[in-house]
């Protein structure tokens, strides 16, 4: 049994039985709950008489509508208000810790998890959300689902599955200047295609991903959705466990922390594990990469020419077409030099500590382009807290840009925050489809922190490189 | 009568709700645990109408603005919403507002249909609009779960196959189609043709076990035991054996 993946591992730990469907049920180690898809799910329990069976593994915030300005209650949408209080009854009614804004702890829910130590190598995390993958980061099995299956959770603590086949996804070398994970993982997407990873879950690996921070790690694992792999997963290591001992839970439970580790260090995937497809990328090559188009495959280098649908495969071509009308881009033209009217730093893929550091560096002693307009909204409180204590929050108001209150604000546009008719926004979130940031008509151009950084000074997507860092006085 | 009242049947079904699935010929089975009939979906009738696109993400199927609810009640009408309604609410061109389809149950689709977010409200809106089965080259993960959490069974085939199927559901708006889900084969005018159902799939819908809450609840001596082996879980496991 030396040749198995992580996923073999945690999958095999977790395995309840096999269902008649052929199916396995999977225990699931922490579910993660949000105001959004969670309420219909409490609803269904309700009627059919169930409890929460497992109120210590559940944990819940509020992300998606939470207002990112005015936060005193009641919120001033009602619908807002509404979903608010719904989960706070049902999280009272069945004794599940809310991270709620009081608390200091609240945040995006991919953004917490990792910060209080929820998320540990070896678990398996699900939630009522698509971008669960990001949990991957830390070793752990997570990923997405639906309501259905957060009523499945929330009343049996487990989940019907199917086993799925792993992709190694080997980058080799090193990432130079200006490139980031958000690029990485842009860069697989495009390469692998929207729908390359599904039935795949996939493991990130090779000396550029070894080198990364966790945050770096989330922001490509949390993308694997985009490609189409439910989960993605990088094999927990030293980078990992500095990170978990210095979280709340581990801070309160040291023992803890030795008493797990050697589980850690064995689910990770051994050195002859076994892979159903292994894919190879070489870091060196990768220049910042941008969006041209309405999905998240559609991206190249910010030097590279916007491709002819023509020179496409036949069954990319009508989406591309339709994509360049939508985004106003022509093939043969660089992204460098597209005009855009917001820039939103932010989103479970890129609103963390480091990314707003890294994006302060380049907005440091300039200022927002006239009409654009520019904000940040960290993924939690804590962020937000750490950074405004570091004097980030001052340099990006400096500069020009709103600084927020946490949540997920732009990134899918379900409170205040949105694009307006045609808008053009440098977005650092992770989906780019049409109508995702509010408007209908609004193009949205993916980049990582510090291309967004770039765009809001200069007024249109702009090669991050051409912009020399500043130092952070403060920071 | 909107379209959701006459299709209410399907949602409570799919809400999980006492249902009279078995009003509609089809055999229904209670599971064991809680009083939620399953119906089993060995078969599925209809007229179809076509998606074209590959790529059709969640966004477009409801937009997040109309997920702002805490339930599912009312969700059909905004199917689509923005490529079926201008700004001034004026009816763009969309299968969805097309007369000739407004009996359709079956959606003939492309490739990588239902990608990005995990929102059940997609295959809610749907189902609630009128949608029973989706036919199509592929579709997203996370997508086909929910749906076969609702019993909708979500059927594959080669894109060439699809875009005759499309052609002949354009020609033919009340052209019945019969997915045989066990068989694996549709069956529309003179033809019949082969299909894919994921196996686990089709186990669900054929035995009537896709939805899997009291299935799971029955095993849940298994489940505390396979948490007290974990080591991050031990002891600290909060018993649902009850």
């Amino acid at each position: 049994m030396s040749d198995r993946t992580l996923y073999d591992k945690v999958w095999d730990r977790h395995k309840v039985t096999t269902l008649p469907t052929g199916q396995d049920q999977l225990f699931v180690g922490l579910h993660l709950i949000h105001e959004v898809t969670s309420p219909q799910a409490f609803g269904m329990l309700r009627e059919r008489d169930l409890e929460v069976a497992y109120p210590d593994l559940t944990h819940a915030t509020v992300d998606h509508i939470v207002p990112t300005a005015d936060q005193s209650r009641p919120y001033e949408e009602d619908a807002a208000e509404e979903m608010m209080s719904e989960l706070e009854e049902n999280v009272r009614e069945a004794g599940i810790e809310f991270s709620d804004p009081t608390t200091g702890d609240q945040g995006i829910v991919h953004v917490i998890g990792p910060e209080q130590g929820l998320t540990q190598p070896g678990k398996t995390i699900v939630c009522g959300d698509s971008h669960t993958s990001t949990h991957g980061a830390f070793g752990a099995l997570a990923f997405g689902i639906g309501t259905s299956q957060i009523r499945d959770v929330l009343a049996t603590g487990t989940v019907a599955m199917e086993k799925q086949k792993v992709r190694k996804i080997q980058v080799d070398g090193e990432l130079g200047d200006g490139v980031e994970a958000k690029d990485v993982i842009l860069e697989i997407i495009s390469r692998l295609g929207t729908e390359g990873g599904v039935g795949y879950v996939y493991e990130y690996a090779g000396e550029a991903i070894e080198s990364l921070g966790m945050e770096g790690r989330m922001s490509i694992c949390n993308m694997s959705i985009e490609g189409g792999a439910r989960a993605g997963y990088v094999n927990p290591d030293e980078t990992t466990y500095e990170w978990l001992e210095e979280t709340d839970y581990f801070r309160e439970n040291p023992d803890e922390f030795e008493a797990l580790k050697p589980y850690w260090e064995s689910v990770a995937s051994d050195d002859d594990a076994e892979y159903d497809d292994i894919v190879r990328i070489d870091a060196d090559e990768l220049e910042p990469v941008v969006t041209w188009g309405t999905t998240p495959g559609q991206g190249i280098g910010v030097t590279d020419p916007i491709p002819e649908p023509e020179a496409l495969p036949a069954d990319k071509q009508d989406t591309a077409r339709r994509a360049q009308e939508h985004m106003r881009v022509e093939p043969g033209e660089t992204m460098a030099g597209y005009e855009i009217d917001v820039a939103f730093l932010g989103s479970c893929t890129n609103a963390r500590l480091p990314d707003l550091r890294r994006a302060a560096r380049i907005v440091e002693g300039r200022e927002v382009a006239d009409d654009v307009r520019a904000m940040v909204v960290p993924g939690s409180q804590r962020v937000q807290e750490t950074a405004e204590e570091d004097g980030l929050k001052d340099t990006f108001e400096e500069a020009g840009f709103e600084w927020r209150n946490a949540g997920c604000s732009m990134c899918l546009g379900m409170n205040e925050d949105q694009l307006e008719g045609d808008e053009a926004c440098a977005s650092s979130s992770n989906r780019n489809f049409v109508g995702r940031q509010g408007s209908k008509d609004g193009r949205t151009v993916l980049m990582n922190p510090r291309m967004v950084a770039a765009a809001a000074i200069e007024g249109e997507v702009t090669d991050v490189r051409e912009l020399p860092e500043t130092e952070v006085t403060t920071a | 009568m909107s379209r959701e009242d006459e299709r209410s049947e399907s949602s409570e079904r799919a809400s999980g709700r006492t249902s009279a699935s078995d009003a509609e010929g089809r055999e229904v089975r209670t599971d064991g645990g809680d009083e939620i009939e399953i119906p089993e979906v060995d078969y599925v009738s209809g007229s179809g109408l076509p998606i074209r696109g590959n790529d059709i993400d969640t966004d477009q199927i409801i937009p997040a603005r109309f997920m702002k609810v805490v339930t599912f009640d009312g969700l059909g009408e905004f199917a689509f919403f923005d490529k079926r309604f201008t700004e001034a609410d004026d009816l763009k061109d969309h299968p969805f507002n097309e007369d000739r389809f407004q009996d359709s149950s079956v959606m003939v689709v492309n490739s990588n249909f239902g990608c990005g977010s995990s929102r059940e409200h997609a295959p809610q809106a749907l189902m609630r609009w009128g949608i029973d089965a989706i036919i199509g080259e592929s579709f997203a993960e996370i997508f086909a779960g929910n749906c076969l959490a609702l019993g909708i069974p979500t059927v594959t085939a080669d894109s060439e196959t699809i875009r005759d199927l499309q052609d002949w559901v354009d020609e033919n708006p009340d052209g019945e189609l019969d997915i045989d889900i066990e068989d694996e084969t549709v069956t529309y005018g003179e033809r019949t043709i082969d299909v894919t159902v994921d196996d686990a799939q089709r186990k669900a819908l054929v035995d009537g076990v896709w939805d899997t809450t009291a299935l799971m609840k029955s095993n849940a001596g298994a489940a505390d035991e396979t948490a007290r082996d974990l080591p991050y879980v031990g002891d600290a496991a909060g018993s649902s054996a009850d």
